[in-house]
């Protein structure tokens, strides 16, 4: 139990930090991860921004009704809600083997 | 109404009308004890400091997530949003989408490295290896600065909601609520907070699905219906049928003129990106033991959050089919914005339900304003007093604690009275949009810098803070809800977003690349790099 905030850093040993940033699973673990998380980024928010951008100067192209009063501008907004779950879903996946790497690289340090 | 009628009205005629008259206050009375209970529950267990600010790590993912999700379906969601779409269709509905998508930055690339550098603010952060204090102290700013304008608007919700309940005038109204989050956030620390917002959550789901069951018995549950009464929303007969699917009610060109587009956009751009730089967000996932916990507990929070967000499709354009007018405007005949959900569960439901809504609102503010007060405080104390005037020596153990308590005491006190100050007419969506906004202009630059950037340094960090903060709350000043008014206004968007966002980061990185390289700085990088995406060394949890 902590009793100040202040006090050092948990009592792990003090690792080689330079050491771990530069062993190579490391750098190849880091690779992973930005291989999926900046397109995913890019692709969500170019899928998100379209939205305002075509509700806001395509209006009319918007309001063309697919199933009965309901428009195209409602069922885009409503799959933002779909592809966000997804997006998670993915990313929760790849995310638990990224777990098992770091947990690897680390082993023996804590 | 009609529940207790039926019970009652055969024997017992008086019961009956003081059952209902006090309904909404019994309830309300309910969740307070219960909440209160709580608190003194969780002030037993709160021994050290990170007990009180974190909760002693020792919440659950499911349980941080119906937390998170607790701590972020503010008065601006339930009643803000609510109000929005009825009167502005699907132009409020944006809200929804944007303040659910937002998760996806807040999962992708905030969450674990927060949880594996930090210990209780997101300044910790970015302390790790650049020169403490004045970070801090800036930081602690824009975190006091965003958790104020949210507590703002969740006042003004309180204030209405109490007001309609209890008929309790505004002003007394919102001291009341201030002086139970103080209660709760003085003694019970971040245990108690957390547990107000799972319960919290839990109701304000039952509440929208018994809402939105309603809305959908009205229309007979048929879908088609449903939409072709949105597509003809006539306000219950008393206006003219307007479609209120279509885009362009309050951003299009022909209801807001040239900028409203842009408008929408910059809308946005705050709250997908404003999300990731909330304090009372981020610290929440310091209540849980590790990075996987915080990352499943954002996963919980979408679901729960997403539901809530596609049900405001019932109760926000359900209540333009079935409200009349008259009863969704104020004295002086405008849009009464924030009053729209309880409304409808009044018609729809009686006033055992309207009482049970009413709860379930104040609920919600309660949870929402204990979080935020939470978050400044702990800033306040932990990083300015601690580590900026006492250079992070406590000179006396506890004291750390104790200037938290104080911080919530002031920070209530200044947001009652701003509250009091608007009055009950200002939307609460709205305001909140604005927190969004200097949320993600000050604080999401500099947090995804230091994780990302090597040669991110002090003076980025200072200028993207200082930058960012000013930039948006000069924006909206000027804005056509600031000093000058509609017709003076300077800069033509109500959404600072679009500018201050962009002008944050490009502070942080003009402040870094004009400045000298700091070699410190840069060599604690790869501690920090393998410690954000491992884990290693970061806070365990202290007590279970």
């Amino acid at each position: 139990m902590s009793q100040s905030p202040l006090d050092a850093p948990s009592p792990a040993l003090n690792p080689d930090w330079e050491k771990l940033e530069e062993k190579p699973e490391f750098r190849a673990l880091l690779v992973r991860k930005r291989q999926f998380i900046v397109p995913s980024l890019v692709f969500f928010m170019l899928f998100y921004l379209a939205l305002p951008i075509l509700v806001g100067y395509w209006p009319d192209l918007m309001k063309t009704k697919v199933w009965g009063e309901v428009n195209i501008a409602y069922v885009f907004a409503l799959s933002q809600f779909l592809m966000a779950w997804i997006m998670a879903y993915l990313y929760v996946r790849v995310a638990a083997k990224w777990d098992k790497s770091a947990a690897a690289i680390i082993q023996g340090h804590e | 109404m009609l529940c207790s009628s039926l019970l009652f009205s055969s024997q017992l005629p008086i019961l009956s009308v003081s059952m209902a008259s006090n309904a909404p206050l019994i309830m309300f009375l309910a969740f307070v004890g219960l909440t209160l209970l709580i608190t003194f529950w969780a002030a037993k267990k709160n021994t050290g400091a990170s007990a009180y600010f974190a909760a002693g790590r020792s919440i659950t993912g499911w349980q941080n997530g119906l937390a998170v999700a607790g701590d972020y379906m503010s008065a601006a969601s339930f009643l803000g949003i609510s109000g929005m779409i009825c009167f502005s269709g699907y132009d409020g509905f944006m809200y929804s989408v944007g303040f659910l998508v937002a998760y996806i930055t807040v999962l992708l690339v905030v969450a674990e490295p927060l949880r594996n550098a930090g210990k209780y603010t997101m300044a910790d952060l970015l302390a790790y290896r650049l020169k403490p204090r004045p970070v801090r102290a800036l930081a602690s700013l824009s975190t006091l600065t965003v958790s104020t304008f949210y507590m703002i608007a969740q006042m003004v919700g309180a204030g209405v909601i109490i007001q309609r309940l209890i008929g309790l005038p505004f002003a007394p109204a919102v001291v009341g609520v201030g002086v139970l989050m103080l209660v709760y956030v003085v003694f019970g620390g971040m245990l108690a907070t957390t547990w107000v917002q799972i319960i919290k959550a839990l109701l304000l789901i039952a509440g929208a699905l018994l809402l939105s069951f309603l809305v959908l018995q009205f229309h007979e549950f048929s879908f088609t219906k449903f939409f072709n009464a949105v597509a003809h929303a006539d306000y219950g007969g008393t206006a003219e049928p307007k479609n209120l699917m279509e885009p362009g009610l309050k951003f299009g060109v022909a209801a807001a003129g040239p900028w409203g587009p842009l408008d929408l956009i910059s809308l946005c751009l705050g709250l997908v990106l404003g999300t990731a730089g909330l304090p009372h967000i981020l610290v929440r996932f310091y209540t849980v033991p590790d990075a996987k916990t915080a990352r499943s507990s954002v996963v919980w929070a979408m679901a729960i959050i997403g539901a809530f967000y596609i049900m405001t499709t019932f109760f926000g354009f359900g209540a333009a089919t079935i409200l009349e007018k008259a009863k969704i405007l104020t004295a002086d005949g405008k849009p009464d914005t924030n009053m729209v959900a309880p409304i409808l569960a009044q018609h729809l439901g009686g006033e055992l339900f309207f009482a049970f809504i009413s709860a379930v609102a104040f609920a919600t503010i309660l949870a929402v304003v204990a979080g935020l007060t939470m978050s400044a405080s702990a800033s306040f104390a932990h990083d300015f007093y601690s580590n900026v005037i006492h250079h992070g020596k406590e000179n006396r153990p506890g004291m750390e604690i104790r200037v938290a308590r104080i911080t919530a005491f002031c920070v209530g006190a200044v947001s009652i009275g701003i509250a009091i100050y608007l009055g009950p007419s200002v939307n609460a969506a709205f305001l909140v949009g604005l927190a969004f906004a200097v949320a993600a202009s000050a604080n999401l630059p500099v947090i995804v810098l230091s994780v990302f950037w090597k040669r991110f340094n002090t003076s980025g960090a200072v200028a993207g803070l200082a930058v960012g903060l000013i930039s948006s709350i000069v924006l909206i000043m000027l804005s056509p809800n600031g000093v000058f008014g509609k017709a003076g206004a300077i800069f033509p968007l109500e959404n600072p977003g679009i500018v201050s966002i962009p002008i944050g980061f490009l502070a942080a990185w003009l402040g870094t690349i004009l400045t000298a390289r700091d070699p410190a700085a840069e060599a604690k990088f790869a501690e920090l790099r393998v410690r954000a995406h491992t884990g290693l060394g970061s806070e365990k949890a202290t007590s279970h």
